[in-house]
């Protein structure tokens, strides 16, 4: 599996980076290594094996429906943003 | 010695701390950030000593904390440029339950940016030197630690291990390093890598600081949903009951370098001789879990990092004009290379048509590796191993070819993968000087024996400090 110039600029629009920057030789080179590397799974036989997704034993954890008290408070929270207006995080032009 | 039995005043030790967290500074870069005002809480903590108060199991004890946890004291970067303007408005459940008990924070730890890397060299503030060798690596990505460790600057600092990142540097810097049962300790307040991965643990002198480090910091989180219900301190801890260690016989294959091939050999004759059964176990599967580490690890860091996109907190570039150039500008300057690759790769095993091949795989391959392990604990107490394949490596030798660094964590990876503990023990030098380290690893909920049993080697092998 080679990993091709479009597939890299799919990817690199998944990731949100700006993959025309420099540097972009050397990423899809190491994206093929990588790739290269993870592909040897191939030789292992899967058949009929169930995946896990994470080791935590159990099922669901359930609790009350009651908001915890919380360290940060709303100004603090907005305190971190760039931009703020009006109690809200300003970010610019969309269209 | 054993933290917290010093009779040393809180200011005193802090003050030690922090002269040999600056003297070490320049030569090594342990730190990204140095806490100068710790001495006013080590006043107040003799303060409350001396009015008779009882301040709790590490009263006046200075700590390094790794910048991946969240604090009030100090900024939060995980070593990351895009995280450099940002500040925590909260307090991680880890250093909360430190410093409710007396400890204090001398400073922040350097890593590989969001603890991508294991040596240390992914840091946006530079590499960590190794403490025994300035041209070589310090290991990582909690590099920073386990050097203050290891240098004498703090008896005991925090990690997070995902896939070795406490066990490798402990082993290239002669330390213990523990990495706990997936969820015994709350992940509240910690920069997210991988969650079905990420641990948080420990480094210090010895077993049994660590053994007190659990006990305080061990237990379910209301702010936590994956955190097991407490175990820990009821935990059973009768190593009269250890009877067969396990050595895999597959990992001789994997370029193990002979000085640890050797480590191995002498631990191996010394339990022999103290009456315990080695028993050679096969684990063929085993060698898949690095492939099947860099493709589960990736997939989740991608989702993880989406976060961090200029608007909310932290770093914004500012060559951008509208929303996409702003998110584009701030991520492809805001990371390391490394992290680009981790969030590119997790992206593509993740999107449509490579998600059968490839993470669905991992996934599979994952439970092949919890059975191999349970099958592996039906004959064997605990399973002795290297932590990776040699010492400590040359600066720039692995950075730029990604592969190579990922070998690195060959032994590491397979018990994040199972959720299972490990933790490094020192296993003498090589003749340059450099430290060796091996692993030993148990089942789930293992943590307090398999600390004990360590204590236990320790003495045998009088190799830890603490012996």
């Amino acid at each position: 599996m080679e990993v091709n110039q479009n597939t890299l600029e799919h990817l690199a629009e998944l990731s949100k980076f700006k993959i025309a920057a420099s540097g972009n030789d050397k990423l899809a080179h190491d994206i093929n290594e990588i790739v290269k590397y993870i592909s040897q799974l191939d030789e292992l036989d899967t058949s009929g094996v169930e995946p896990t997704y994470q080791v935590f034993e159990m099922e669901n954890v359930w609790r009350a429906d009651k908001i915890l008290p919380q360290e940060a408070d709303r100004e603090a929270l907005l305190g971190l943003a760039r931009e703020v207006k009006d109690n809200q995080i300003k970010v610019p032009r969309v269209l | 010695m054993k933290i917290a039995s010093t009779s040393q005043s809180a200011v005193e030790m802090v003050k030690s701390a922090l002269e040999k967290a600056h003297q070490f500074q320049d030569d090594y870069q342990v730190f990204t950030w140095i806490n100068d005002e710790a001495i006013k809480k080590a006043e107040e903590i003799d303060l409350r000593i001396k009015d008779g108060e009882s301040v709790g199991r590490l009263a006046g004890v200075p700590y390094a904390l790794k910048d991946n946890f969240l604090s009030k004291t100090g900024p939060t970067t995980a070593s990351a440029k895009i995280l450099t303007e940002f500040t925590s408005p909260i307090e991680a459940t880890t250093v909360k339950k430190l410093e409710e008990e007396g400890a204090i924070c001398i400073g922040r730890t350097n890593l590989d940016a969001f603890a991508h890397g294991s040596s240390t060299e992914n840091s946006y503030f530079g590499p960590t030197k190794n403490s025994k060798d300035l041209s070589r690596v310090a290991g990582g990505s909690s590099g920073g630690s386990a050097v203050a460790v290891a240098l004498g600057i703090v008896q005991f600092a925090t990690g997070t291990d995902t896939g070795g990142s406490i066990r490798q540097p402990a082993s290239l810097n002669g330390v213990y390093g523990f990495k706990p049962t997936y969820g015994t300790i709350s992940r509240y307040g910690v920069v997210a890598m991988a969650s079905s991965l990420d641990c948080i643990g420990f480094f210090a002198e010895n077993p049994q600081d660590i053994d007190l480090l659990m006990e305080i910091c061990a237990g379910q989180d209301d702010y936590d949903m994956t955190t097991l219900p407490d175990y820990y301190e009821e935990a059973d801890d009768d190593i009269s009951k250890v009877k067969k260690i396990g050595v895999i016989k597959d990992f001789d294959n994997e370029k193990v370098s002979a000085s640890i091939r050797d480590a191995l050999k002498n631990q191996v004759k010394a339990l022999e001789s103290e009456g315990y059964e080695i028993v050679e176990l096969e684990m063929p599967t085993l060698k898949y879990a690095l492939p099947a580490y860099y493709i589960i690890t990736p997939a989740e860091v991608a989702s993880n990092l989406s976060r961090y996109d200029g608007i909310r907190y932290g770093w914004r570039s500012d060559e951008a004009k509208d929303l996409e150039a702003i998110y584009e500008n701030t991520r492809n300057e805001g990371f390391m290379p490394e992290n680009k690759r981790r969030i590119t790769i997790g992206n593509f095993v993740l999107s449509s048509g490579f998600y059968d091949a490839y993470y669905l795989k991992a996934a599979k391959v994952r439970t092949l590796i919890i059975e191999e392990y349970n099958q592996a604990f039906e004959k064997c107490d605990f399973i002795l191993s290297p932590v990776g394949p040699d010492v400590t490596f040359k600066l720039g030798e692995k950075v730029d070819d990604p592969v190579s660094m990922y070998l690195e964590d060959v032994m590491s990876v397979p018990p994040n993968l199972a959720g299972i503990p490990g933790l490094t023990i020192p296993a003498g030098q090589t003749e340059a000087g450099l430290d060796v380290g091996l692993q030993l690893v148990g089942p789930r909920r293992s943590d307090k024996k398999l600390l004990k049993f360590a204590e236990k080697i320790m003495r045998i092998t009088n190799k830890g400090k603490g012996a």
